[in-house]
């Protein structure tokens, strides 16, 4: 497949640096006056996937925001192969794919639009159409998001995300408002992803995981 | 193509689609303007007089108007972070929203401006430098009014706030545009004050980003 290609050609100096990957190390997270988690450590190589699970407000999301370079850590590094996230060049910085739960729509734009702006941000001009069939969006397609229902977004989000190419996932809670069909549809992803040498890390509640990826459990 | 182009398309297409929002400033503009001969007395010499101060202010409250809300959809619906953690530096993309908001917020408004000079009679003579010293300080008002907008993000109700971070920066524009029209008015050479808004402008554009992308990483924490 065409995107499998795109996640393992990597630079060969990258690859060969033993910390490919992303490395969490000794990490504490605040969120205003109170201390979320500390000590955190852990390590993801390429093709693993790592599931955080936590009760609400245990700092899942803050977490994920710190992985993602959007907030500063009180203490400790996070290395995505070996730069400091909060410090990425553009190679690496194109590298992770964020999605919280704000889906990063437009609301007046349609889902086309909304999807072939992200596309050309993210990897230039191109195709798609074989994205809005397989999460069945066609029907929308030409629809301004704000008539979309909750789990029709998400699925657009989504699919905004997977148009990245991106070898680092991070996923906030990415099943909340979707139907059977499209958690399927996400999980083949996952699985497609990580089989191809992709990292995800998923903030998630659901106690069922993803068959098939070799996954490291981060209860905070 | 380059996310300079792209988000400037995409914010000129979402702009056009909210087209009343669009219109609000530039009619507040023309109100304000015409309530100051209202108050006034109607003798043309006064207005002449007050005319480039009545305009300015009313040009420049506009101007912030406008821009309160250019980055708060932006954090709200989530692109803003999917726009931070883009490769593209933040200082252009900040600089790219900025440009779409002045060519529909600026250029209206400084193509309104001649019509609503006339009605406090200034002299057709001073129009072109009216115009000119409007379309160089527009860009900066816009600017300023990004890093407004981008320091009050995360506030709620932040346009009050807007305005008293805002309004003492502008102060020098205020001045040299007003002074650049009334020397208009009575014949003389507006050369000075205009370079002096040009200068503004392009030390507006060349830091005011780089303001506006660190104050929205921090509102975005």
């Amino acid at each position: 497949m065409a995107a499998a290609c795109l996640y393992i050609r990597q630079d060969p100096n990258l690859s060969s640096d033993s910390r490919a990957g992303l490395t969490v190390t000794s990490l504490e997270v605040w969120r205003g006056e109170r201390r979320l988690f500390s000590d955190l450590s852990f390590e993801l190589q390429p093709g693993q996937a790592s599931y955080i699970t936590g009760p609400n407000g245990s700092g899942k999301t803050s977490l994920l925001r710190v992985l993602a370079g959007l907030s500063v850590p009180a203490q400790g590094v996070v290395t995505w192969d070996g730069a400091s996230v909060s410090r990425l060049a553009p190679e690496l910085r194109a590298a992770i794919a964020y999605q919280g739960h704000l889906e990063g729509l437009k609301k007046d734009l349609t889902v086309t639009e909304n999807l072939a702006f992200y596309r050309a941000l993210w990897v230039g001009d191109g195709d798609i159409e074989p994205l809005l069939d397989e999460l069945r969006l066609d029907e929308f397609a030409d629809r301004e998001v704000r008539y979309l229902s909750a789990g029709q977004r998400r699925r657009v989000a989504l699919s905004c995300m997977r148009l990245r190419r991106a070898r680092l996932w991070l996923l906030d809670e990415p099943l909340t408002n979707l139907d059977a069909a499209g958690a399927e549809v996400i999980s083949a992803w996952l699985r497609e992803h990580t089989a191809a040498g992709g990292t995800a890390v998923i903030a998630t509640h659901q106690t069922d995981r993803v068959q098939g990826t070799a996954a490291l459990e981060v209860e905070l | 193509m380059n996310a300079f182009a792209l988000i400037l398309r995409r914010d000129l297409k979402i702009a056009f689609r909210r087209w009343g929002e669009l219109a609000t400033p530039l009619i507040f503009f023309v109100i304000v303007a015409s309530l100051f001969p209202l108050a006034l007395s109607p003798e043309a010499y006064q207005l002449r007089d007050a005319g480039p101060g009545f305009l300015w202010i009313a040009a420049l409250l506009s101007s912030l108007l406008a821009l309160d809300g250019l980055f708060r959809t932006d954090v709200q619906d989530g692109s803003m972070e999917q726009l931070a953690l883009s490769p593209a530096p933040l200082a252009l993309i900040v600089l790219a929203k900025t440009l779409a908001h002045w060519l529909v917020s600026g250029v209206p408004l400084i193509a309104l401006a001649p019509f609503l000079a006339l009605s406090f009679y200034l002299p057709l003579e001073a129009l072109p430098v009216l115009v000119g010293a409007l379309a160089l300080a527009t860009p900066t008002l816009s600017v300023l009014a990004a890093l407004g907008a981008a320091l009050t993000v995360s506030i709620r109700g932040g346009g009050a706030i807007i305005g008293l971070l805002v309004l003492p920066l502008t102060a020098p524009v205020l001045i040299f545009g007003t002074r650049a029209t009334s020397l208009a008015i009575h014949g003389e050479p507006a050369v000075g004050p205009l370079y002096l808004l040009a200068a503004f402008a392009v030390l507006a554009i060349s830091l005011g980003p780089l303001a506006c992308a660190a104050a929205l990483r921090v509102g975005l924490e």
